[in-house]
């Protein structure tokens, strides 16, 4: 039977018809929708886990209780999941374990685009490269034989126009005759300590070394020869544009991107007269090309930042670009908070008390664009924290009290946490805010550990943030109303002034929630027309809902509108208006 | 080979439910046979910035976004959104786009305007050009949120794809309730 896939939705159906039986993640684009497609098969217990440290260390217990396990995660979270990454090469697997890997060059949706390649060879786990989603749901499948065969975990890079892609996929069957896990002790594999991973080591080597020799013939690693006058070496998404762009060119596709196959490299250059390496972000494989003594032109013609077009590639090899009209120039159109996002008040607040906001990843990064303006860093998950207490380190006392962190929920509860530990433990006077949402909202709503519901929907129990808060030694816990701007504004005040650490939680879910118990939108407002003098206060919030409209005879007088099909009536705009011009529109 | 291939931008704002009028598209073109890849950015875009959808079907696909220039019929949700993408458009290209403005956040803040004209900038380019009150069909048809169906109906004349590929693809893509009025705007759309 044929679908149409994403990759994600392939890769999802690549695992169940390996067999594999767990699922473990935490959500980030361009791999969130892996976890929410496994979830379809209820032969995969699927969860999300705190952060991908975590992640992987429960899909290494699967593995090592003898179950097939995937863990999957944006590029940037597998630097979370480095630590038992590098280990795990040296232990090896019982059931298979594939790490899905999905990087974003180009940054469509995230702070840098380091190239999770590197880490195939950093860390001495072989990687697998889709090109496609039929390929997707290949690969995974096969990343699971390979790893039980060859007893090391796989990893599968995918890239955003793979994750985000849909092709045609042939679908198969789950296979059935996998060993029952069991519990089976072998602490000289899996107890990694020096005298055991002594013995290890030397055997992670050996294997990287016989798979290299043995990808020479498997058929993802894959020679076309067509005119040799021009031979490409590439591999997953770059593979499609080469094919589009070059459909003459001999073309060396690998699958296997780490360890290469030395013997068919080789092999393939000596068959053509000009050899190319064709890839995105780092020359990871025209590095290793040369080092093997082969002339290969990469870097040189295509870019190491950002993705691969078929026009970037024409322009790579020179050739001419088909006739288009030039761009009109036109406002543009950034993503922007919600209407009735309670997020908005807080960083009308902030800016309001000009705070320096060492901010964090989140739709609440969106705090930074205008109006609202109001984050001046971001670096990675849970950095907030742990960047305000540093910054309280260097500056005057006066200027101690600017710094206040923001961070949601789920970003808190990732690793935000341990910088919570630091504060406190460090004594810094700066200000915490938890932007509690109760969802991990910007990759599209996910449950965590705090809003009381599994990844497979199943009640849970739901972390006490204020607890958690107060157990770390947080004196000054305060939870406040953030459609409230009077008492978020004084609280974020008090607690700016307090030369001691201080937490503020804001208790309003995103507008996005679908369950009922927790949002239900309210009446929409209006302005009223007579009320309204124009003086654009309600603007200042940035709300999609509000638009101002210039008056019909062109003056510079206007008036401010909503749109009722948009506002959620938190309340917020009506805060601001001096004129009492705004009320719910009954 | 490459020249057979229909390539099938759809440009809005996110929210308007372009990807799933790019999956009926798609779903449709798998079901008459041909080969399909389809590219767009989730993420950021959803929340009300700019989303650009790429379908393409043929015999053989390899590239799943539109080259640049290449694009045979550009499928427009919103109208400054459907100008900004005219670039990727080959020269004689088609475009159906809803005749329907969104402000962006600077124009909603009065920083700027919404840009004049951009019909006439549209036909001025492309002589094969259908500009559509979807919100008013789709409302004739029974429901307003069906506007993008009457699109992907007028869409769809225009494509070598038969008729009976888009309906099953409705009936496996839209939920049954809104079924009916669906597929009365499609045959709006159509009859554009």
């Amino acid at each position: 039977m044929k679908e149409i896939l994403s990759g994600n939705e392939a890769i999802a159906r690549g695992a169940y018809e390996a067999g594999c039986l767990v699922a473990c993640a935490y959500p980030g684009t361009p791999s969130t929708e892996i976890l929410e497609n496994a979830l379809k098969y209820k032969e995969i217990n699927s969860s999300w886990a705190p952060n991908e440290k975590v992640a992987l260390e429960v899909a290494i217990g699967a593995s090592f209780g003898g179950g097939r396990a995937l863990c999957t995660m944006k590029h940037v979270g597998v630097n979370v999941a480095a630590d038992p990454l590098f280990t795990l090469s040296y232990t090896g697997v019982r059931g298979g374990l594939v790490l899905v890997a999905a990087d974003d060059p180009e940054m469509h949706s995230s702070q840098n685009e380091q190239d999770s390649r590197n880490y195939a060879r950093f860390a001495k786990v072989p990687m697998l490269e889709p090109a496609d989603s039929q390929e997707c749901k290949e690969f995974t499948r096969l990343a699971f034989e390979l790893s039980e065969q060859y007893d090391t975990p796989f990893m599968l890079r995918s890239s955003t126009r793979i994750s985000h892609g849909k092709s045609v996929v042939e679908l198969g069957e789950r296979v059935t005759d996998l060993p029952l896990p069991k519990l089976e002790k072998n602490p000289a594999k899996l107890v990694m300590l020096p005298g055991n991973a002594k013995v290890r080591h030397p055997l992670v080597e050996q294997m990287l070394v016989d798979l290299s020799k043995a990808a020479a013939t498997m058929p993802f690693n894959r020679m076309e020869l067509r005119d040799t006058s021009i031979g490409i070496i590439t591999a997953g998404i770059c593979y499609q544009y080469v094919r589009e762009v070059l459909p003459n060119a001999s073309t060396l596709k690998l699958g296997m991107v780490h360890p290469l196959p030395h013997d068919l490299i080789r092999e393939f250059a000596a068959s053509v007269d000009v050899l190319y390496v064709i890839e995105e972000l780092d020359p990871f494989i025209e590095d290793q090309v040369k080092a093997m003594g082969i002339t290969a032109v990469g870097k040189e013609i295509v870019s190491l930042c950002g993705e691969l077009t078929p026009g970037r590639l024409r322009s790579a090899f020179g050739l001419p670009q088909p006739a288009a009209i030039a761009a009109d120039k036109m406002p543009g159109r950034p993503p922007n908070m919600c209407p009735g996002c309670p997020h908005r008040g807080v960083f009308f607040s902030l800016n309001q008390l000009k705070a320096y906001v060492t901010g964090d990843i989140g739709c609440y990064t969106l705090g930074f664009m205008p109006p609202l303006s109001a984050m001046d860093t971001c670096v990675c998950m849970g950095a907030s924290i742990g960047m305000a207490t540093g910054v309280t380190k260097v500056v005057s006392d006066e200027e101690k009290k600017k710094v206040v962190a923001v961070i949601g929920d789920s970003t808190f509860l990732h690793t935000g946490m341990n910088g919570l530990m630091d504060m406190v433990y460090n004594n810094s006077p700066a200000t915490v805010i938890i932007l509690d949402n109760s969802i991990t909202a910007m990759t599209g709503r996910q449950d965590n550990p705090a809003t009381g519901f599994t990844l497979m929907n199943e009640p849970t129990n739901a972390v006490n943030i204020p607890l958690l808060c107060k157990a770390l030694g947080v004196k000054n816990t305060r939870i406040i109303n953030p459609l409230d701007l009077e008492e978020t504004k004084r609280v974020i005040a008090e607690e700016m002034a307090r030369p001691e650490p201080s937490v503020i939680i804001t208790n309003k879910p995103c507008v996005l929630i679908k369950r009922d118990d927790v949002f239900q939108k309210g009446p929409a407002y209006a302005v009223e027309d007579d009320a309204c003098s124009g003086c654009r206060a309600c603007l200042k919030i940035g709300c999609p809902a509000i638009e101002w409209r210039p008056a019909a005879d062109g003056s510079k007088k206007g008036k401010a509108y909503i749109d009722k099909l948009l506002c959620t009536g938190c309340d917020v705009c009506r805060q601001l208006c001096k004129f009492d011009a705004i009320g719910s529109d009954k | 080979m490459s020249n057979q291939i229909k390539n099938i931008l759809l440009v809005g704002v996110g929210g308007q439910g372009i990807l799933l009028a790019s999956e009926i598209l798609s779903e449709a073109a798998m079901l008459a046979g041909f080969d399909v890849k389809k590219s767009e950015i989730h993420g950021m875009s959803q929340r009300g910035g700019s989303v650009v959808s790429h379908v393409r079907y043929g015999t053989e696909v390899f590239s799943p976004i539109v080259p640049e220039g290449e694009g045979d019929v550009l499928f427009g949700f919103e109208l400054m959104e459907t100008v900004r993408s005219l670039p990727l458009l080959k020269p004689g290209g088609t475009v159906v786009a809803n005749d329907l403005q969104i402000s962006p956040p600077s124009v909603l803040m009065g920083q700027e305007t919404y840009p004049a004209a951009l019909p006439e900038r549209i036909k001025e380019r492309f002589a094969d050009c259908l500009l559509v009150d979807c919100q008013k069909i789709a409302t004739d048809a029974g429901n307003v949120r069906a506007a993008n169906t009457v699109l992907l109906g007028a869409v769809s004349k225009r494509l070598d794809i038969a008729e009976e590929f888009w309906l099953k693809a409705l009936e496996k893509m839209v939920p049954v309730k809104a079924l009916e009025v669906n597929k009365r705007a499609f045959q709006m759309g159509r009859e554009l």
